[in-house]
């Protein structure tokens, strides 16, 4: 008996020790596995039962510990998707937009107007650290931010829920300074040639505070009047700055081409783009980096960035047609510079559509923008007389203008149901009352550029003066406002 | 000594200095030049605007000869500057004075 009662524990001693030793190591390697790898949920669960006492509180725990790692995930790769975004914005200012601008001057003028692209890089991005931003995107005014983030005040690691929910707030303060510095440089095309740097450099930061700011906050700040899904009272579709970009930018271009007057020797000399080439490379990298201005609007790596995408890329191709397609019928020739203008063109009316159409109605804006702004640049500007050297007004006043009012027609709740599930968004669904409000953000966008604007260069003009010396528009802005030269030939 | 100045076509230009080679012609000096004769330009349109581009591109041959060797000189040139299109250019023969060698002040044909 007692033999077989210490066989009997000697063989229980074994098989709890075999229980142990086989269990023990699965706790050690377990405990660990939950730390380091936290998003992956099989081990976790399977921790969940074999560690804790009380499985009840354990699972909940668990489940919120899972939630928090797939919130965790999402925001790795939202944030991931709008870093890049972020860079393909600036890399549309430098150097694609100063490229392409570089190319259409005369060449004694080509690092003046890079120069202006870069130097609202630098300006721009200070500015934007100390009130920028928070003028932009603080508070919930009607017409202007706050000071609520002025020097980048709570501004970090936490989303900010009423404008991305799942990215740094950092990431999205960034992301907004890109569209911030592109905007007055898009006016340096209408005032080429001819304005001085000094000039140039206080009117566009003035214009940013004074036109740029409002204007945002209005159409995509909370509580801003022209806003569409934060409370806003003309809610107006505009993905990615149709009115706040390209109305603005290219309105305010005409009233700087106005007020500056014509380049001596307008439209007697000739003036040709001194290297198409140039301008060839920065009309590329423009139509690339436009992905991350309007597929990056949709603020996530999500099925709308895509469905922006897509609009994007055919709009732009649809755009280059159309514009060729006029010269040729017009010229008997279809020409690198018109095929190039015409995918901007094409770029910049799908902008405010980007998240609200789907490629058919991207292919219309595009075809339509093209031809439109090919009347601009060749007719309407012929027959007005004004000299908008580069044509920002008609490629992006006369663009931006035509694809916000089309956005009102073309958006559909299936593509982005921004006013509730099932309510119709756009004309075509039925909601053509849209197209009204569009109609008043791009009548309330002409309006503010067009005065404040106007404003800003009388002042500007008597601070520092607005316009170079005839001697020196002849001599070249490189020469007479930078001192050096783009094309050292001797040397 | 006779100076040739002969402004070419662009598109001729090797063809002529290879035929100048082969009869023996050493020296030339050559520069890219602009402008017209009877040739008409074309016209280039940027985004509408038409600009008339009549100032054309043309390359100027300059060489400074033995009299004995400007004929042939400039019979080379007439056989492979031809096109026969208007706009192949033109020949202007003139006498020269005095050629002087920089290097050791050589006078007259020894200095060409």
């Amino acid at each position: 008996m007692q033999r077989a009662g210490w066989k009997c524990s000697l063989s229980l001693v074994l098989v709890l020790g075999f229980i142990l030793l086989t269990v023990v190591p699965l706790f050690a390697q377990q405990t660990p596995a939950t730390d380091a790898a936290p998003s992956s949920t099989f081990p976790l669960i399977q921790a969940a039962f074999l560690t804790t006492p009380d499985p009840a509180t354990s699972v909940h725990e668990k489940l919120a510990q899972l939630d928090k790692d797939v919130k965790a995930a999402q925001s790795s790769a939202d944030n991931a998707w709008m870093l890049v975004s972020a860079a393909l914005v600036l890399m549309m200012t430098g150097p694609g937009l100063a490229l392409f601008y570089g190319g259409l001057v005369r060449r004694k003028n080509t690092l003046a107007i890079m120069m202006q692209s870069f130097a609202l890089m630098a300006l721009i991005t200070v500015m934007w650290a100390l009130v920028g931003y928070s003028l932009c995107f603080g508070g919930d005014g009607h017409f202007i931010g706050s000071l609520e983030h002025a020097f980048l005040r709570g501004v970090g690691a936490e989303p900010n829920p009423d404008y991305a929910g799942t990215i740094p707030q950092m990431t999205f303060m960034v992301y907004q300074l890109m569209f911030a510095i592109i905007t007055p440089a898009l006016i340096t095309g209408a005032t080429a040639e001819r304005m001085k740097f000094s000039g140039t450099v206080l009117f566009l930061t003035l214009w940013f505070l004074v036109v740029y700011a409002p204007l945002a906050h209005m159409v995509w700040g909370k509580g801003g009047l022209l806003n569409a899904s934060l409370g806003g009272k003309f809610p107006t579709l505009d993905f990615a700055g149709g009115t706040v970009v390209h109305i603005s930018s290219g309105v305010s271009a005409l009233v700087c081409a106005l007020y500056l007057g014509k380049r001596t020797g307008y439209p007697k000399q000739p003036m040709p783009p001194h290297s198409l080439v140039l301008s060839f490379i920065g009309a590329c990298l423009l139509w690339v980096g436009w992905f991350g201005f309007n597929a990056g609007s949709a603020l996530a790596a999500s099925s709308l960035a895509t469905s922006a995408f897509v609009a994007t890329h055919f709009a732009a191709a649809a755009a280059a047609l159309s514009w060729s397609a006029a010269e040729w019928i017009k010229n008997g020739r279809a020409s690198a510079l018109g095929a190039i203008s015409g995918a901007v063109a094409g770029l910049v009316a799908i902008t405010p559509a980007a998240g609200f159409v789907g490629p058919m109605p991207a292919l219309a804006i595009g075809l339509i923008a093209g031809a439109a702004c090919y009347w601009m640049v060749t007719k309407v500007k012929a027959v007005f007389g004004y000299d908008d050297a580069l044509d920002a007004f008609g490629v992006h006043g006369a663009g931006g203008t035509i694809g916000a009012l089309l956005t009102g027609v073309f958006a559909q709740q299936v593509i982005n149901p921004i006013f509730g599930a099932g309510k119709a968004v756009g004309g075509l669904d039925g909601h053509w009352g849209q197209v009204g409000n569009q109609l008043v953000a791009v009548l309330i966008a002409w309006a503010f550029a067009l005065v404040g604007t106007f404003v800003l260069l009388k002042i500007v003009d008597l601070l520092t003066g607005i316009r170079v010396p005839e001697e020196h528009e002849i001599e070249g802005l490189d020469i007479t406002q930078h001192g050096e030269e783009a094309y050292n030939l001797e040397s | 000594m006779m100076k040739i100045e002969a402004i070419i076509q662009p598109s001729r230009f090797d063809s002529v200095k290879e035929a100048l080679r082969e009869i023996g012609i050493e020296g030339m000096t050559v520069t890219e030049v602009r402008g017209h004769g009877r040739q008409k330009g074309h016209t280039e349109v940027y985004r509408g605007r038409e600009y008339t581009v009549d100032l054309l591109p043309k390359i100027k041959l300059e060489m400074v000869l033995p009299d004995a060797l400007a004929n042939r000189v400039v019979d080379t040139i007439l056989k492979t500057a031809k096109t026969g299109k208007i706009g192949d250019g033109k020949i202007f023969l003139s006498r020269v004075e005095e050629a002087i060698r920089i290097r050791n002040e050589e006078r007259g044909e020894n200095a060409l």
